[in-house]
């Protein structure tokens, strides 16, 4: 491996640097020192940035910021984030979590990138030193991002309001056959009057279930209320083929999952 | 290449080196200084096998830069054993036959001993997910399990 770190205590000079051919951003490395270790020639130079900010997490009242280099491990332990940290802990064993950042995942193609798959479900917006973007239109063009992401803010749920599962073959820390996360609210008769849900390893990169979102509005959580919603669960989906399932098994099996998750 | 100066404490000593820019904790510890206890198995961060210990936090050596740790206090297994007697979680593996081949062994009770530092008295399901990121191939995860809550039980009873 050949590379070279460049250090910068501004997000501002990192970014900068990161213009040049062959570079890229170093957060926790799991993505791009992996990389390397496996042959990318591609990534001759990394880039870092060590501005404070990246590494906290504020949280005022609902509101919350978490930023970029802020790992798993800190989200799982933070005493305001409880209802987040199942999903924080879902990203791999122990001493990935220690590594691993909201930053990064991000960018980690499927079967990877279950934080991301919670925080699309939360609507989070993502910063950059270029500004904010809603993270279902970052991740679109997640690739062609040329500015360093600096932080993801969101609304945290009411409580009870925020569900996630990740289905895994390998216990209890394997990568995903799916991950599903859901934001739900229930208006005071019990019917759901909004539904956010975001699927993971169900395409290349986290997704919305919309049509799933809108056939539960206005639906109670029961079986019956539920089933216009499974019936639809797949409607837009593109899932990955790996060594863990293939995308048959995991348009087949993600009814029966998300079913469990709507109505525990 | 450019060199670039790092300094940390590996097991309680000063190291001063210098390394080519890029260099994994793992090549630096094992090729440089010659700490091989830190194994490469896979290099993607899969396998747990370079396991290490960065400033109390469990960390993968083959995934960080070793001019990342400028300043860290690095616990490596080699660094276990005091004036010649194993640590408690060595002498547990070893008398529970957890350990076939090796290859995984250093990873595991790295491991094992960031639990035993944060939850001396940890349950069988705390185990499990402790050394959920450490992939054995050959000696079954189970004695590893019983020997890590036997060295917790010694240290219990240690203490009492």
């Amino acid at each position: 491996m050949a590379l070279a770190l460049q250090n910068f205590s501004t997000v501002k000079d990192a970014n900068a640097a990161l213009k040049a051919a062959g570079t890229r951003y170093l957060g926790g490395g799991t993505l791009v020192v992996r990389a390397a270790n496996e042959g990318d020639v591609s990534v001759s130079s990394l880039i870092r940035s060590t501005e404070p900010a990246l590494s906290a997490i504020t949280v005022s009242g609902s509101e919350v910021r978490i930023g970029a280099s802020v790992t798993m491990a800190a989200i799982a332990r933070h005493p305001d984030l409880t209802s987040l940290s199942h999903a924080a802990r879902a990203v791999g064993g122990p001493a990935i979590r220690n590594m691993a950042t909201v930053g990064g995942n991000l960018f980690a193609p499927a079967p990877y990138g279950d934080f991301t798959v919670a925080l699309l479900a939360l609507e989070a917006v993502v910063g950059t030193d270029d500004g904010e973007v809603p993270i279902e239109a970052f991740l679109a063009k997640r690739e062609s991002n040329h500015a360093i992401v600096t932080s993801v803010d969101f609304s945290l749920p009411v409580d009870g309001g925020f569900r996630f599962l990740k289905v895994s073959r390998v216990k209890p820390k394997g990568v995903s056959v799916l991950s599903i996360a859901a934001v739900l609210e229930q208006a005071p008769d019990g019917t759901v009057s909004s539904a956010h849900i975001a699927l993971g390893c169900m395409a290349d990169r986290p997704m919305r279930a919309k049509a799933a979102e809108k056939a539960l509005l206005g639906r109670k959580l029961t079986s019956d209320g539920i089933a216009p919603a499974l019936a639809v669960a797949s409607d837009g989906t593109s899932p990955i083929t790996d060594p863990i399932a293939s995308a048959w098994y995991r348009n087949e099996v993600l009814p029966v999952h998300l079913g469990r998750l709507l109505l525990a | 290449m450019a060199k670039v100066p790092v300094q940390f404490t590996l097991n309680g000593a000063e190291k001063a080196e210098f390394i080519d820019s890029g260099t994994t904790l793992l090549h630096a510890l094992r090729d440089k200084i010659g700490d091989t206890s830190p194994k490469g198995g896979c290099h993607q961060g899969t396998c747990g096998a370079c396991s290490v210990i960065i400033d109390g936090e469990l960390r993968l050596s083959c995934l960080t830069l070793a001019e990342t740790c400028n300043g860290a206090a690095i616990t490596t297994t080699s660094g276990l054993s005091q004036g010649g007697v194993l640590h408690p979680l060595q002498r547990a593996f070893l008398d529970a036959f957890a350990t076939q081949c090796g290859f995984c062994t250093p990873g595991m009770i790295i491991a094992a001993k960031v639990l035993l530092d944060h939850t001396p008295d940890p349950s069988r399901d705390e185990v499990v997910e402790a050394l959920s990121g450490n992939i054995c191939r050959c000696t079954g995860y189970e004695p590893i399990i019983q020997a890590v809550l036997t060295a917790a039980r010694s240290n219990s009873q240690n203490a009492a």
